[in-house]
């Protein structure tokens, strides 16, 4: 039995406590504020590919990537309520642990794939075929 | 996290022998490892959606002489269906404060908003797929189809089957009011939901986008 | 009507007369004995009026220790069968020489040595390591239940109807050719049209579902749970790698079901992603099987390091030595198992900056578990040690997994894995580590908790044969094997022509039958000490004087595990207890609110079995009809409300009071 469990106890007059620290996080002003920076976080990169104003591929490309980052940021500050110390900081725990296993996922699969390609496959590189 | 204080309350008759069992009971919180057990499952369907993503960046470039994202993807439409469900996440958000406030009929309101958000959203994606077929860009057609169908369709079958979810606790809502354990359930589905976001956020950057882009 | 071939495919799908084996003397043989042995059950059990029962108290029960229990036998029955399958192939490699072709057909052969790699790994050693789990956790922290009691029933179905799947290809249809892992191109529709692998994907794809289900409960479980005072390093040593294998049951099974839903795609819909053409990479499919494929081995392995570490000090009398390191040594061993993925795979040619890498990160490994053999070593170090049967099984652990050890550093150095890549040494090596490692960890874990199941101890004598048995079995089995890798023999052949290779494989051979004679004595030992309970009997609940809260308990614990949820000091919270002058409560029980049992998790796993079946044998209508099946009666599950009760005074005192007469009588 935990800390917040036992907080909640003394909450809720029931046997039914809230479990979660007992309220939901929720504000109208946080959603309201998320939502507008999501929108905006959406509408300027595809602003920036549809019109293509940053001239470099290569630029535009990590810019949208800059975006995207913040925007996941901002979803899961205003929307999924995170915080340091909810449900004891375990949250978070599992969150920065799954980030680092997605990041090794896709960067190991990344990069073991690509020499894998460029040392097996050097003549029917598929991506050069326009 | 585990206080021994806040256990104190059982009685310690002698001074040198300890505390070892609590004997007052204390009411399980019932329900109260489920948003975190909520929580960990997500993580394990972020890995999933990590793979898939793992998948199209491999396979992405592999056209096999066939169209590749330039000749397919339909930017405006995408943004319109980004839009879609950003509004069915702010309006699920309003539904929440309305659960908050024990406002059933409000709540309920806005799950339906929701519902019509995310059907509209799903609408568009089968529209996109529909019409994707047809110019003969089957997922068949290549290792990039391939792996783009299953990526973005993964995600879709995630929304039909939050909304799925959304009917059935909008029934449950409506049998037995707002109870611990609906809301507790309406707390899981919202965090379903905005997760649901923040993968399409990786969607839509990483392959719409960026697919336009290469 | 009969006569319509395509009314008939509508109906049965490719399902046929001929899909059953009666050509094969063997299979038919194996299916009279099976079916006669299940008859044999299934009549016992109705003439002694045994269902409602086993219905009532053990198939819908939620208690985690009733489910504990049943993964175990579920484990201990498909070892039976992936074992007669590891029997039948040294058979076959010890005498397919001189020309002979051996007793097997290459169809049969390669359905075996298939078979037997994912029913070791899915349906034995992973329910033998999550019914330990299941069962002991709980009791270790203090807690009356996992935190998801339904799902946990649920998940243990799941797993058996994975199980049933598998031993359902026996006899209908065929098991895949492919291997374990069932590489494409080789399991792709072009090349496997038959239904084996199709019965592979999903039984691995419904018992996954469970094992995913099981690793949130218990993660969920272990944080949450915990008892009052017990913090995160006030865990004991299983615990904390429970802990840690279920975050990577949580971290690496979603990869599985990526890759395999994949694969399915591309045999059922025609994708290409693991094709040879239109862009597809086969080797897109080793890369991610195996960053699920590596942290299961870690899955397998770190619940039994636990269980070594608690038969360790318990047997050796004294607190496990240096508890910190070991944890952090598990950690590390966690993360660290998610970086080493490529060493499986060094000859695909990703080139030498990749290959060193992975190289270097699989030899790091090899430091964390080193240290916690020096840990267990130092436990032992001026200890009263107790060689009981556990600490028997723990030492035989030890002196064999630095062997195996060993060679896997050995493997690590790539250009050495060139040279032994696929070769027998491999096969040597990861037998040596799973069965020195989890193997010896589940049967010492066995012997360590039956006594607080049952509530009487495992008879020596025949523990000790099976001990025995197996450990000098292991050493004539796989010692052969690499003295003949190195000599460049391959995996998963069927006929050799070398002569001199034979005595190698006879001995191999010698050395199975020895591991039979293990498993025989260890089905007589539960026999016999079922047999002789009263003079086994266990009355304290503690009959090892053993450290940690499980034992403070009855055995076998009353359903709600603890009438009164203890308060923990100290690492061995039990130990510390008894020192402190500990007197068990007498009265003042409270009830106790407890969840009900439900049916729901055996129906969908029911459904699921019929929906896998229906899947591989293009049964359509049927699939679609039991997939809205399967999603009515899980939405059907959720309108129910009513999902816990409580147990009555009267009944935890009775409970209690019974325990106070068995502790005064003892006395």
């Amino acid at each position: 039995m935990s800390t917040e469990a036992h907080v909640s106890h003394t909450h809720s007059h029931a046997d039914h406590g809230h479990g979660h620290d007992g309220g939901t996080h929720a504000t109208f002003g946080g959603y309201m504020i998320g939502f507008g920076l999501s929108v905006v976080l959406t509408a300027i990169p595809f602003w920036l590919v549809m019109s293509g104003v940053l001239g470099s591929n290569e630029a535009t490309a990590l810019t949208v990537m800059a975006f995207a980052v913040v925007q996941i940021v901002v979803h899961m500050i205003f929307f999924l309520h995170m915080t340091p110390s909810s449900e004891g900081g375990w949250t978070m725990m599992a969150l920065i642990f799954t980030l680092v296993m997605v990041l090794i996922t896709l960067a190991g699969s990344l990069w073991v794939m690509y020499h894998l390609n460029t040392n097996m496959m050097p003549v029917h590189d598929m991506s050069r075929i326009p | 996290m585990d206080a021994t204080a806040t256990t104190m309350e059982g009685v310690s008759k002698t001074p040198d022998v300890p505390v070892f069992y609590l004997e007052e009971e204390h009411a399980h919180a019932e329900g109260g490892s489920t948003m975190l057990g909520f929580w960990i499952y997500l993580m394990s369907d972020c890995l999933i959606f990590a793979c898939l993503f793992a998948t199209y960046g491999v396979l992405g470039g592999s056209y096999a002489a066939g169209p590749s994202p330039k000749d397919l993807f339909d930017l405006p439409l995408v943004a319109v269906n980004t839009a879609m469900l950003l509004l069915s996440s702010i309006t699920y958000g309003f539904a929440v404060l309305a659960m908050d406030k024990g406002r059933v009929g409000q709540t309920q309101a806005w799950l339906a908003v929701t519902a019509v958000f995310g059907a509209a959203f799903i609408g568009l994606e089968l529209h996109e797929f529909a019409h994707m077929i047809q110019e003969g860009a089957t997922p068949q057609r290549s290792a990039f189809l391939s792996a783009f169908f299953t990526l973005v369709g993964t995600h879709g079958l995630h929304v039909t089957c939050g909304l799925i979810w959304l009917g059935t606790l909008m029934v449950q809502v409506a049998r037995r009011g707002l109870i611990e354990a609906n809301k507790r359930r309406l707390m899981c589905l919202s965090m379903f939901w905005h997760f649901l976001d923040v993968v399409w956020i990786g969607v839509f950057t990483f392959v719409y986008l960026m697919g336009v882009l290469r | 009507m009969f006569n319509n071939p395509d009314l008939l495919k509508a109906i049965f799908g490719r399902l046929t007369l001929e899909s059953l084996p009666f050509h094969e003397p063997i299979l038919v043989v194996t299916f009279l004995a099976v079916a006669l042995g299940g008859a044999a059950v299934v009549g016992a059990i109705t003439y002694y009026r045994l269902w409602s029962y086993l219905w009532r108290e053990w198939f819908t029960s939620v208690d985690h220790k009733r489910i504990g229990v049943m993964y175990i036998v579920l484990g201990l029955v498909m070892l039976l069968r992936g074992f007669s399958d590891a029997l039948m192939m040294r058979l076959q490699q010890a005498v397919a020489f001189n020309g002979s072709e051996g007793y097997l057909p290459a169809h049969h052969y390669d359905q075996i040595f298939t078979a037997h790699g994912v029913i070791m790994i899915f349906f034995v050693a992973m329910p033998l390591v999550t019914g330990l789990m299941n069962y002991v956790v709980p009791l270790q922290i203090g807690a009356r239940d996992v935190a998801f009691p339904f799902l946990n029933n649920f998940s243990f179905w799941m797993t058996a109807a994975g199980a049933v799947l598998v031993m359902m290809s026996l006899f209908v249809g065929e098991f895949a050719r492919t291997g374990w892992l069932a590489y494409p191109p080789l399991s792709n529709i072009g090349y496997s049209p038959d239904v084996g692998v199709d019965y592979y994907i999903w039984s691995l794809q419904i018992a996954g579902i469970g094992t995913l289900l099981s690793g949130v409960n218990l993660v969920a479980t272990i944080v949450k749970m915990r008892a009052p005072g017990m913090t995160m390093m006030k865990m004991p040593v299983f615990t904390w790698t429970a802990l840690c294998t279920n975050v990577l049951i949580v971290a690496a099974f979603p990869v599985l079901t990526a890759v395999l839903a994949m694969l399915s795609l591309d045999r059922y819909v025609g994708t290409d992603f693991f094709t040879n053409d239109f862009g597809g990479s086969p080797m897109m499919y080793v890369n991610l099987i195996w960053i699920w494929g590596h942290p299961e081995v870690y899955i397998l392995v770190l619940p039994a390091f636990g269980v070594f570490s608690e038969v360790t000090s318990t047997f050796s009398g004294k607190r496990l030595f240096g508890y910190t390191s070991m944890v952090y040594a598990t950690v590390v061993i966690t993360i660290l198992s998610y970086l080493v993925w490529l060493h499986h795979f060094f000859t695909m040619g990703s080139g030498a900056s990749v290959n060193s890498f992975f190289g270097i990160t699989t030899m790091i490994i090899s430091i964390p578990t080193g240290a916690k053999l020096f840990n267990w070593l130092f436990t032992m170090y001026h200890g009263r040690i107790r060689y009981e049967l556990p600490m028997m099984w723990t030492v035989a652990f030890m002196l064999t997994f630095v062997l195996g050890g060993m060679t896997g550093v050995l493997l690590a150095v790539p250009p050495a894995d060139f040279v032994l890549h696929n070769s027998l040494f491999l096969i040597a090596h990861f037998h040596n580590v799973i069965i020195g490692g989890v193997v010896f960890g589940a049967f010492a874990g066995i012997a360590y908790w039956f006594p607080k199941v049952t509530g009487f101890k495992l008879d020596p004598f025949w523990g000790k044969l099976s001990f025995w048995f197996w450990v000098s079995g292991f050493y004539f089995a796989f010692m052969p094997l690499y003295v003949l890798g190195f000599m460049g023999v391959t995996r998963r052949l069927r006929v050799f022509h070398d002569p001199s290779l034979q005595i190698w494989f006879v001995i191999a051979g010698f050395g199975a039958f020895l591991i039979l004679l293990g498993i025989l004595a260890f089905l007589v030992q539960i026999v016999v000490s079922i047999r002789n309970r009263e003079a086994l009997r266990d009355v304290t609940g503690d009959p090892w004087n053993a450290r940690t809260l499980e034992w403070s308990t009855s055995s076998p614990p009353p359903p709600y595990n603890f009438a009164f949820t203890p308060v923990i000091h100290d690492n061995d919270a039990w130990w510390d207890m008894k020192k402190r002058g500990y007197e068990r409560p007498l009265g003042g029980f409270n009830p106790i609110h407890m969840p009900k049992n439900t049916a729901a998790g055996i129906i969908l796993a029911g459904i699921s079995v019929v929906f896998g079946f229906a899947m591989i044998w293009y049964i359509w209508w049927l699939a679609a009809l039991s997939f809205v099946a399967l999603i009515a009666t899980t939405i059907g599950h959720t309108f129910n409300y009513n999902r816990d009760f409580y147990i009555p005074v009267d009944e935890v005192v009775h409970c209690e009071r019974a325990r106070t007469q068995l502790l005064s009588g003892q006395a």
